[in-house]
C-alpha cells in the first residue's frame, strides 16, 4: 500500500531522531551490561518481577515460571518456539487469565488475582496477536476511547455534556497529536474496520499510549505487517523508549529482535531457559537446541541418510504386516 | 373494498397502543444489543415486570398504582441484576440462553395455580388501572379529524406513551454520544480491547443490561394500562421476537430506528390483515384460497418474508449505514 510506505521514508530519512534514540538504548545497555546471562537473573531497576507462576491446562503446564525480572526503560523481548507458553505468559502477567500459582508486581504494587482493567490502569497496557481494532468505531473514537478518567464514562455525568466537553476537547488534541505521529491522521474519520492489517496495529499502538502507560506489552506487534510497514513500527516501538516506557514484546522475527531489544528472555515449555543482550543469547547453545532441536547443526551424510531410509521402510513394513495379522 | 377504512386502520395502527408498547421494549433492546451487543431474549420478562408490578400491587394488594410503578421498576432493575450477574462474565450466546429462559420462568411462575391469588393465573389482572385513568385531563370526547381518531381513555394513554417514547429516545440519544455510549460500542465490537484499555467492562454490560431492561419496562406500564387488563400469555417469547423485528427493520444502534420500526411493523400489519379480509369479503380472494380465519396467521408470514427480503437488500435497517454492514466485525 503507498500510503504505508510514506511514512517509512520519512523515519528512516530522519538522523536526528535515531541520534537521541541511540542515547536512551545506551543507557538501557549501561544499566544491563552488569547483569549475568542466565534465567531469573536480577536486574538493577525492576519495573516487573514474577515469582513461580505457573498455569495449568488439565495436564499440560502451559506456563511454569520461577523467576523474571523486567528492567524499567529497557526494551525487552520474550522468544521462544510456538507452543513455549508466551501468549499465556502475557495473559496471566495482565489479568486477562489467572495462574494457578505464583506472585508477580509491578512497580512494587502486587498483581496477583488483580482484574484485567485494573492492571492496564495501574499503567501495564497490553496490544493482542490478533489485532483487536474496534472496527464499527471511527479511528479517532478508536484513540479517544484509551483515555482514562473520563468524567463523561459515568452514566449520569453522561447526560450532561457539559460535564465532560472540556475533558473531551483535551482527549481529541491528544489523541490528534498521536495519530499525527503514527501517520493515520489522514484516516481520521475511517472506520478502524477500513484499516489495513499495518494500519490497525500502528492504531492498536496508539490506542494503547492513550492509556498513559509506564510499560507497553507488545504481542507480536509484527504478526502480518508488510515489510515496509515494519521499519515504521520499529521506529515507533524504539521511540516508546525514548519516551521512558518500559517495552515487553513478543515476537518470531529474530532481525527485529536483534534490531531493537537491549535485553532478551527466551521461554520453552513454559519455562524462562534463558536470558541477555540478544547477541548473547541467539548464540546460545540450549536457545538453539529449543528453536532447532538438539541434532539440527549435525550434517546429513549419505550414509546417514541411507540407514534412516532403510529403518523407515522397516518400520512400514512391520506396520504392514501387522495389519494384515490383525485383518 | 373500502379504503377509506383501511388507512383509517393503518394510520391508528401507526401511532396506536402496539407500536407505543413496542417502540419502547425496542429502545431498551437497542440499548442491549445495538449498542452494547446483549443478546437478551428476555425483554417479554422486563415488560411483564412492569405490568404485574402495577397490576398485583393494585388488584392484589390494594395499594396505590403510584406504588405499584415503583415496584415496577425495582423489578426490572432486580431482574437485570438477577441475570447479570451469573452471565455477564460469561460469553455473550449465555446469555441469550438465560434471558430466554428466565423469560419463560417469569411467564409460567404467574400464570401458575399456585401463586393464583397474587397473579391470578392464566386469567390475570384486572381494575388496576382506575388512579391512571381518574386523572385523565381530557374530557369525554373523539379525539381526532373526521374518522380518523380516538375517543378520551386511549388518547390519555397514548399521550403518556409517546411522552415516554420521545423521552426515552432523548435519554439514549444523550447516553449514546457521550464517552458512556463510546465505552458501550466499544464492547459491542471487542470487550477484551475494553478490557485493555483499562475500562471495567462487566460493569458496563450491567449498567446496559438494567437501563435496557428499565426503558424496556416502560412499555409494560403503557400495555398494561392501555389494555386496563394483563394476562401472562402476552408475555410470551413472541413479544420478544416482535420487538427484534421491530429494532432490525428499523436498523440497530440508530436513535430512531425502533420508533420507525414500530411504525412501520404495526401498519404493515393492519395494512395486510385489512385488505385482505376486505379482498375475501368482496370477493377478490376465493375462500377455497384463503379464508378470513387464516389472514390472522397468513399476515405475520408476509411479516416474515419482508424480513427475509430486508436482510437480503437492506441488511442495515432502514436508517442502518451500509458502510458499517460492509465490515467485517472480526
Amino acid at each position: 500500500m503507498p500510503a504505508d510506505q510514506t511514512p517509512v521514508d520519512q523515519r528512516t530519512g530522519s538522523t536526528a531522531e535515531s541520534g537521541t534514540r541511540r542515547g536512551q538504548r545506551d543507557a538501557a545497555a549501561a544499566a544491563l551490561a552488569d547483569v549475568p546471562t542466565e534465567p531469573g537473573a536480577a536486574k538493577p531497576d525492576p519495573i516487573l518481577v514474577a515469582d513461580g507462576v505457573v498455569r495449568q491446562f488439565g495436564g499440560l503446564t502451559a506456563v511454569d515460571v520461577g523467576h523474571v525480572e523486567i528492567q524499567r526503560g529497557a526494551i525487552t523481548a520474550l522468544i521462544g518456539p510456538n507452543g513455549a507458553g508466551k501468549t499465556t505468559f502475557f495473559n496471566l502477567l495482565t489479568g486477562f487469565d489467572q495462574p494457578d500459582h505464583g506472585t508477580w508486581s509491578f512497580d512494587g504494587k502486587p498483581l496477583s488475582g488483580v482484574a484485567a482493567h485494573r492492571v492496564a490502569r495501574l499503567g501495564m497496557v497490553r496490544t493482542f496477536q490478533l489485532t483487536k481494532a474496534l472496527s464499527r468505531l471511527t479511528v479517532i473514537e478508536n484513540m479517544r476511547l484509551g483515555a482514562t478518567g473520563q468524567r463523561g464514562e459515568n452514566v449520569f455525568r453522561a447526560l450532561f455534556g457539559s460535564i465532560w466537553r472540556s475533558q473531551e476537547n483535551e482527549i481529541t488534541e491528544r489523541a490528534d497529536d498521536l495519530l499525527a505521529r503514527f501517520q493515520l491522521d489522514a484516516k481520521r474519520e475511517d472506520f478502524a474496520g477500513s484499516l489495513s492489517g499495518g494500519q490497525r496495529k500502528l492504531l492498536e499502538m496508539a490506542r494503547a499510549l492513550m492509556v498513559g502507560p509506564e510499560m507497553v506489552m507488545l504481542d507480536e506487534p509484527m504478526a502480518g505487517v508488510n515489510p515496509a510497514l515494519t521499519q515504521s513500527l520499529l521506529g515507533h516501538v524504539k521511540d516508546l523508549r525514548e519516551d521512558g516506557m518500559t517495552v515487553l514484546f513478543v515476537e518470531h522475527d529474530m532481525d527485529m529482535v536483534r534490531d531493537i531489544s537491549d535485553w532478551v528472555i527466551v521461554m520453552a515449555q513454559g519455562k524462562v531457559i534463558a536470558e541477555g543482550p540478544p547477541d548473547a543469547v541467539m548464540g546460545d547453545q540450549r536457545v538453539i537446541d529449543a528453536y532447532l532441536g538438539s541434532h539440527h547443526d549435525a550434517a546429513l551424510t549419505e550414509e546417514e541418510e541411507e540407514a534412516i531410509i532403510v529403518e523407515a521402510e522397516e518400520a512400514l513394513a512391520r506396520e504392514r504386516a501387522e495389519k494384515e495379522e490383525s485383518s | 373494498m373500502n379504503v377509506e377504512r383501511i388507512l383509517i386502520n393503518a394510520l391508528e395502527a401507526g401511532i396506536g397502543l402496539e407500536t407505543v408498547v413496542f417502540a419502547l421494549a425496542a429502545i431498551g433492546l437497542n440499548v442491549h444489543f445495538g449498542y452494547t451487543g446483549l443478546l437478551n431474549f428476555g425483554q417479554s420478562a422486563f415488560m411483564a415486570m412492569a405490568a404485574y408490578g402495577i397490576g398485583t400491587t393494585v388488584a392484589t394488594f390494594d395499594l396505590p398504582l403510584w406504588l405499584g410503578v415503583i415496584f415496577g421498576l425495582l423489578a426490572a432493575v432486580l431482574l437485570a441484576l438477577l441475570l447479570g450477574i451469573p452471565t455477564l462474565r460469561l460469553r455473550a450466546d449465555y446469555l441469550a440462553i438465560v434471558t430466554i429462559a428466565a423469560a419463560e420462568i417469569v411467564r409460567l411462575t404467574v400464570r401458575s395455580v399456585t401463586f393464583e391469588e397474587t397473579f391470578g393465573g392464566s386469567d390475570g389482572r384486572q381494575g388496576f388501572s382506575n388512579d391512571f385513568y381518574s386523572i385523565n385531563p381530557y374530557p369525554e370526547g373523539f379525539y381526532g379529524v373526521g374518522r380518523f381518531g380516538f375517543s378520551e381513555r386511549p388518547i390519555w394513554v397514548l399521550t403518556v406513551g409517546w411522552t415516554l417514547v420521545a423521552l426515552s429516545c432523548l435519554f439514549v440519544f444523550l447516553l449514546m454520544r457521550s464517552p458512556w455510549g463510546r465505552v458501550l460500542k466499544a464492547i459491542r465490537e471487542d470487550e477484551d480491547a475494553v478490557r485493555s484499555l483499562g475500562k471495567n467492562v462487566y460493569s458496563y454490560k450491567m449498567q446496559s443490561l438494567v437501563i435496557g431492561g428499565v426503558l424496556g419496562c416502560l412499555g409494560g406500564f403503557i400495555l398494561a394500562l392501555g389494555r386496563s387488563s394483563i394476562q401472562p400469555d402476552i408475555f410470551g417469547t413472541e413479544t420478544t421476537f416482535f420487538a427484534y423485528t421491530v429494532l432490525i427493520l428499523g436498523g440497530a444502534a440508530r436513535v430512531a430506528s425502533p420508533v420507525v420500526g414500530a411504525m412501520i411493523f404495526w401498519v404493515v400489519l393492519s395494512l395486510t390483515d385489512n385488505v385482505l379480509n376486505e379482498a375475501i369479503d368482496a370477493g377478490y380472494v376465493s375462500t377455497s384460497i384463503i379464508n378470513n380465519t387464516q389472514v390472522g396467521q397468513f399476515r405475520f408470514m408476509l411479516v416474515g418474508l419482508s424480513l427475509m427480503l430486508l436482510m437480503i437488500f437492506r441488511p442495515q435497517g432502514i436508517f442502518g449505514d451500509r458502510r458499517e454492514i460492509a465490515l467485517d466485525a472480526r
